[in-house]
């Protein structure tokens, strides 16, 4: 192959005139990893209160959650992202939407929003998936002993779902924090976009892509070890 | 707020949107599909033959894809498409490929990690009986998979691998990242040009809303027949 | 109808009154009227798919039932305004699969419902929660997990969990029927004494020796009706129903 290689590139000074190229993608990084992080808070709670709407008794809880799955798991997150960059501020009443629109790190929180919003349709289907696995009567259990609905959910049924969901929702928090990368088309300055300027720049194609190809690949392991230690830690002792 | 909503902006562009993209999108999709199912149910067997030089590279395979956002595998196969066509070739220079090439490449080789995996649970499902009844009438080891398991599989594997395939057909959207004018960017231009994004995202959202909806309702019925005819 | 109808004076802790019950168009419950009094023990029996599964349950509303009417202690079950987390912490249950929650300890198990339902502090739930494991003989686990038990054990803790909650009656559905034959017996060991002690039950069982031990009265189902509704003797000596007749030769028999 007549290219040439050159792994001294990330030690060569960024063009944007501090640090080297090797401080640019570590730059990238941490956006790709605080976007993960906050996105996925918002994925969790709201995911969690989803999913539990769709296995409750009540028809219009049911109904809610069934379409908020279907609307954010039926459109593509590209175009889900520019939705939340482009459209929301302009529908939103006109001083709302200039308030955003001049929001420092605008893409950030839009990012933030946008995958939080769309991967919570995957967590309520996880979590929704959980609370039917378990056995019809744990519900009748608790709530035989008084329990309120609330209660029943907060004792019973979600600390025993949560267990069974927990490597399934490992790959979604992967997947999450692996599409942040769709957030570089509204300007976020993440990983793969550091990766893709330091080529433009430098012209060192397979060296950018190589090294942000080995942080995904870091990243998915500390991710999937952490996972296994906390499944160790929260094992239940005697539970097959 | 919607006051100045323009629908001629979107009727005008119907056929734009639809004979230019929506063509460019479902074609990708389906090669895709197809190809991808192709080199997964061969990743699945190599991963399955119990041969450790079959089934490592694969496995690695499989995982390094998985573990890739699917843009960043778009930018590395936009630039290695043209190096693999050279070595392929015997070319003296990385040759020039079309985008729509080295999209199609992308997707066929992404997905298949994904497919992979779908044929790799449908096999493992099959019990080992058939095997050895097929084993047992003198079948050899393709003569078994070709004929008994994999029909199996793919059988029962369908409708996950057909819900895969509606995942692959909203990630062809990311093809805008290379500029190519699928759907979405075929609107995205639209939009563009004449300064009507509201309009413009709102439709292609609506249109793959209800493309996604049709489909995944299609999946869960022959879902369902499958299994009654089980 | 029933031999031995509660003296008027006795107001009964259980009253169910002609109720039916429908699963879409499949009527699970025809009707049925029974009562249980105070202290009084009542074995529900019949051949699987009778109801009486069904029956018990809407006892505390785990089932509901569209016609009918049934009251625990004088309080209408269905009756619009009735507090149901609180007509249930009165009425221990004690299921076929235990139901113990498998994340919890077995002390946890204990005092889950004493804190949250009955609002007792930790300690008292605590002790009241061991005193009452020490009852079913098993201090030794209270620092365990329900799947580090057996089946048996975990009955027990099961029955020791409803009883924390200090109800004024017992519902039991099928309590040995998912147990391995060896540990039938510590459970009904168990069953017996809380029956001598006075407490008032409603057992869904096929365990014809735990009747004849303690039961007062008997209730046979079949298909959705109550058949037979009699004494121990009556129901033993001299069944009416052919059906009654049927299944106790069947079950009898060996």
């Amino acid at each position: 192959m007549n290219y040439n290689w050159n792994w001294g590139v990330f030690f060569d000074p960024s063009p944007e005139g501090v640090g080297t190229y090797a401080d640019m993608l570590l730059s990238g990084l941490l956006w790709t990893l605080a976007t993960a992080l906050c996105s996925w808070i918002i994925a969790f709670a709201l995911g969690s209160i989803i999913g539990v709407m769709r296995t409750l008794p009540s028809k219009l809880a049911n109904a809610i959650g069934t379409g908020y799955v279907e609307l954010f798991r039926n459109i593509p997150l590209l175009v889900q992202m520019f939705l939340w960059y482009s459209v929301v501020p302009e529908i939103l009443p006109q001083a709302w939407g200039d308030w955003l629109k001049q929001l420092p790190n605008a893409s950030f929180y839009t990012a933030v929003v946008c995958l939080g919003f769309f991967t919570a349709s995957r967590v309520a289907e996880q979590v929704r998936t959980g609370i039917e696995t378990l056995a019809r009567g744990q519900r009748m259990a608790g709530t035989a002993l008084g329990l309120t609905t609330a209660q029943t959910y907060r004792y019973v049924l979600l600390p025993n779902a949560y267990r069974i969901i927990l490597p399934p929702l490992t790959s979604e928090f992967l997947n999450n924090m692996k599409n942040t990368s769709v957030a570089l088309t509204i300007g976020l300055l993440e990983l793969t976009a550091r990766a893709r300027s330091m080529q433009e720049f430098s012209s060192q194609v397979f060296e950018a892509f190589t090294a942000a190809t080995v942080i995904y690949l870091l990243i998915s392991l500390v991710v999937v070890t952490l996972s296994g230690l906390l499944e160790r830690r929260v094992a239940v002792p005697g539970s097959r | 707020m919607f006051s100045d909503f323009d629908l001629k902006v979107i009727l005008s562009s119907l056929p734009y949107l639809f004979g230019t993209g929506m063509v460019f999108t479902l074609t990708l999709t389906a090669l895709a599909a197809s190809g991808g199912i192709v080199i997964g149910t061969l990743l699945a067997l190599m991963r399955l033959s119990g041969i450790a030089v079959l089934a490592w590279p694969a496995k690695a395979y499989v995982n390094v894809m998985r573990s890739l956002p699917l843009v960043l595998v778009i930018f590395w196969f936009y630039f290695l498409v043209p190096y693999m066509g050279q070595w392929l070739t015997g070319a003296s220079a990385p040759i020039s490929v079309g985008a729509f090439t080295s999209a199609l490449v992308t997707f066929t080789l992404f997905e298949a990690a994904y497919f992979s995996e779908i044929m790799r649970a449908g096999i493992q499902a099959i019990p080992k009986g058939q095997t050895a009844a097929a084993q047992a009438i003198g079948l050899n080891y393709r003569q078994t998979m070709a004929t008994v398991v994999l029909p199996q599989a793919f059988r029962n594997m369908l409708p996950l691998l057909l819900t895969q395939t509606i995942v692959l057909f909203q990630d062809t959207s990311l093809v805008y990242v290379i500029s190519l004018t699928d759907f979405l960017g075929a609107a995205s231009k639209v939009a563009q040009r004449d300064g009507r994004l509201v309009e413009m995202y709102l439709f292609a959202a609506v249109i793959y809303l209800l493309i996604c909806i049709v489909a995944s309702t299609l999946v869960r019925r022959l879902q369902r027949r499958i299994a009654i005819i089980r | 109808m029933s031999a031995t109808a509660a003296p008027a004076a006795v107001k009964p802790m259980i009253s169910i009154d002609s109720i039916s019950k429908w699963y879409g168009p499949v009527q699970v419950l025809k009707d049925c009227t029974t009562q249980v009094t105070k202290g009084e023990v009542v074995v529900v029996c019949g051949p699987s798919g009778s109801g009486k599964s069904t029956l018990i349950k809407t006892v505390n509303a785990l089932e509901p039932i569209q016609k009918g009417s049934i009251t625990v202690d004088g309080i209408g079950v269905q009756a619009k305004g009735t507090n149901l987390p609180k007509l249930r912490s009165r009425v221990g249950m004690v299921f076929q699969h235990f139901e113990l929650f498998p994340h919890l300890s077995i002390t946890d198990n204990l005092t889950l419902g004493q804190r949250k339902v009955l609002g007792r502090s930790n300690e008292d739930a605590r002790t009241r929660g061991l005193k009452l494991l020490d009852r079913v003989g098993l201090s030794a686990h209270a620092h365990k997990y329900p799947g580090q038990l057996s089946g048996g054990q975990q009955q027990r803790v099961a029955i020791a969990r409803a009883l924390s909650m200090d109800p004024i009656v017992m519902l039991f559905d099928e309590p040995t029927s998912a147990l391995d034959p060896e540990m039938v017996g510590e459970v009904l060991d168990v069953m017996v004494n809380l029956a001598r002690e006075g407490m008032t039950m409603m057992v869904v069982t096929h365990e014809m020796g735990f009747a004849r031990k303690v039961a007062n009265r008997v209730v046979f189902m079949d298909r959705g009706e109550i058949v037979e509704d009699a004494t121990k003797d009556d129901f033993f000596d001299k069944p009416r129903s052919d059906r009654a007749q049927t299944f106790l030769s069947k079950i009898l028999a060996h």
